[in-house]
């Protein structure tokens, strides 16, 4: 990758610039060591490259309709927050999702992005929703069965006063994929912003998703189902960031490692000191499955006034002794009281899902992958 | 529930620790088809400690003697297996279960037994009616945001459907309001009328103007220190348990019977 691969993709001359820009400035930045803070727990030390052959995203859209956009110059740019985001500036060809002002999608947008084995791809995906909108995206990540491969995706989302904006990313890559993503949300004025992630695939699967309550009397969500085997690992980077007065954020993300699989959920709650009457809840709770299993939790407060209610509860361990005997003393197996248990602690995620019909699919990817179904015989979600 | 098949849960020199401290100290007890023995006892008699052990609760530890159904060894299977064999506990405190829905798991329960669970919301709605559950409460999860009286009687429902063989009801009156306390006796009476033995852990008399018992013991640290008549059970409502636990704290109870071990003797 290099600054002549940013300036030979087509575009208008502003876009070629802005890209070369980033280029440079990628060019420039030193790969991320696991000692910097941010990247702590992260096995981004593995990170090789030279694996993998830059290609442009193969993605296809559906339900977007009159939506489907082009990126302007005077749209407002979501600053990167590392180098495989500042790479995904230089070299994305942005799909844009814009709404005009009231308008209703009843129907979910979905995009779709499949990788092959080698590619090293950024897809982005941007969504400027007008003032008194309301947009349902989903974008779903896969892969070939096999083969290693790299994406770094973007989305940014821009909600505009009293919009209302749901996204969910369904990473369902093969096992040999890495995913470095981020998710960049402005909540402005009394707008509704949800970001949700359904993690089941990935070699190595991170994503920093950051939620910014710009606008007084706004609301962000975020939510996350993850869950790895085998050797996995799911990384979540999270920020709820308010910026602005009687602003409220809620995040709930649930986990659960299984064999020798790995989890880190790392959670910031930044208030400024003008967010005042603001409320910020954060929630993360993560099921080890095997003795082998290892998950993390880290959360962290940040607060500028007082003037706020906030609270933050994190869990690690196994599944409760007395909830599995309660189910047993029904007559119930082992092996089916657990899968009860983990289905039943991902419920309060996937209910609150925008696609009644997704939340059933993933339901039954989780179940097979504590059933130790492979991916492949278990088929992907929407087939 | 079983219908004119004959059943025996036997219970041998019962001894058991919880957390390194031991708390029953031999009990013997034998409940047939359609019987229906209440245990009664002071706080700490070893009461919960009797249910838990029968089903095999974590923590609960078995130091000597032997539980058989029908002769055949209940402490050498699993808890699922325990209860698909017919032995059926209620809990004192139901555990919330967030996220699992009731039906889900009694349609589990139902195929572990090699029962159908075909009719099974029908055979619900029935239940629900009959002991007064609210039938959103069967799509719910289990036991959470329940009152006490709905706890106990979504345990008395799931008795009702799963039909087993014995019933073990740990302090069943316990958190819950005089109707509900009402509906959930009648309903195991009715199971008992129709083949269910029922082995009902108490501290008080109430439950026993709905499920009238034929057998009344008298747990006392760890051990059963007097069996009688449904009288005995008056008796207590009247007097106390004064009478049973002696005047040393560490000393056996004087009970009705005599021959007790002594405490110090093992």
């Amino acid at each position: 990758m290099n600054p002549e691969l940013a300036s030979a993709i087509p575009g208008p001359s502003w876009l070629i610039e802005r890209r070369t820009a980033a280029a440079v400035r990628a060019t420039a930045s030193a790969m991320p060591q696991v000692d910097e803070e941010i990247w702590r727990y992260s096995r981004i030390d593995e990170l090789n490259l030279d694996r993998y052959a830059y290609s442009p995203a193969a993605s296809s859209i559906s339900g977007a309709g009159e939506c489907l956009s082009e990126p302007l110059e005077t749209d407002p740019v979501a600053p990167a927050p590392d180098v495989f985001a500042e790479w995904n500036t230089a070299l994305s060809e942005p799909i844009v999702l814009r709404t005009v002002r009231g308008q209703v999608l009843e129907v979910p947008v979905v995009v779709e992005h499949s990788v092959s084995e080698g590619q090293i791809t950024f897809p982005r995906l941007v969504i400027h929703a007008a003032a008194d909108s309301e947009i349902t995206v989903v974008e779903r990540f896969r892969s070939d069965a096999s083969g290693a491969a790299l994406v770094a995706p973007v989305v940014e989302i821009h909600a505009g006063p009293a919009a209302r904006v749901k996204y969910v990313a369904i990473n369902e890559l093969g096992t040999d994929v890495w995913l470095i993503g981020h998710q960049l949300a402005w909540a402005d004025r009394d707008s509704t912003v949800s970001l949700s992630s359904v993690a089941l695939g990935g070699d190595y699967a991170r994503v920093r998703t950051e939620a910014v309550a710009n606008g007084q009397g706004s609301s962000t969500k975020q939510t996350a189902l993850y869950f790895a085997d085998g050797t996995q690992m799911h990384d979540f980077r999270t920020i709820q960031s308010h910026i602005a007065p009687r602003t409220q954020s809620n995040l709930l993300f649930k986990g659960a490692v299984k064999d020798t699989a790995r989890s880190v959920y790392t959670g910031l709650i930044r208030i400024g000191h003008e967010a005042k009457g603001s409320s910020a809840f954060q929630t993360n709770r993560n099921l080890t499955l095997s003795a082998g299993a290892w998950a993390e939790s880290v959360p962290n407060l940040d607060i500028e006034t007082n003037d706020v209610r906030c609270s933050h509860a994190s869990t690690v361990g196994p599944i409760d002794v007395e909830q599995r005997f309660y189910l047993e003393s029904r007559g119930v197996s082992p092996e089916i009281a657990e899968r009860l248990i983990v289905l039943g602690f991902f419920d309060e995620v996937l209910e609150q899902l925008p696609l009644p019909a997704l939340a059933a699919q993933l339901r039954a990817r989780v179940a097979a992958k504590l059933d130790g179904v492979p991916a492949v015989l278990a088929g992907s979600v929407g087939g | 529930m079983s219908g004119n098949e004959r059943h025996t849960l036997e219970i041998r020199g019962l001894e058991a620790a919880v957390e390194g401290k031991q708390i029953l100290f031999g009990v013997d007890l034998t409940v047939s088809s359609g019987e229906v023995h209440a245990v009664m006892g002071p706080n700490g008699a070893g009461k919960s400690t009797l249910s838990a052990v029968l089903l095999g609760r974590p923590g609960y530890h078995v130091l000597a003697g032997s539980v058989t159904l029908d002769g055949e060894d209940l402490l050498a299977l699993p808890t699922w297996k325990r209860a698909a064999a017919g032995v059926h506990l209620i809990m004192q405190y139901p555990t919330e279960v967030p996220g699992v829905k009731l039906d889900d798991v009694l349609a589990e329960a139902l195929v572990s037994r090699g029962r159908s669970a075909n009719g099974l919301e029908n055979l619900l709605r029935a239940e629900a009616a009959r002991i007064g559950l609210d039938t959103e409460l069967l799509h719910r999860a289990l036991n959470v945001d329940l009152s006490g009286g709905e706890k106990k009687r979504n345990e008395t429902l799931q008795l009702a459907v799963l039909e087993p063989k014995f019933a073990i009801l740990d302090e069943l009156d316990s958190g819950l309001d005089i109707d509900a306390l009402r509906d959930c006796a009648r309903r195991v009476e009715a199971a008992s009328n129709a083949g269910l033995g029922v082995l009902a852990i108490t501290h008080y008399s109430r439950l026993f103007e709905e499920l009238r018992p034929d057998t009344v013991h008298i747990l006392v640290r760890g051990r059963v220190v007097a069996s009688g008549s449904p009288e005995l059970a008056d008796e207590l409502e009247r007097d106390g348990y004064a009478k049973y636990l002696g005047s040393e704290p560490e000393a056996p109870a004087a009970g009705k019977r005599t021959g007790l071990d002594d405490l110090f003797a093992r």
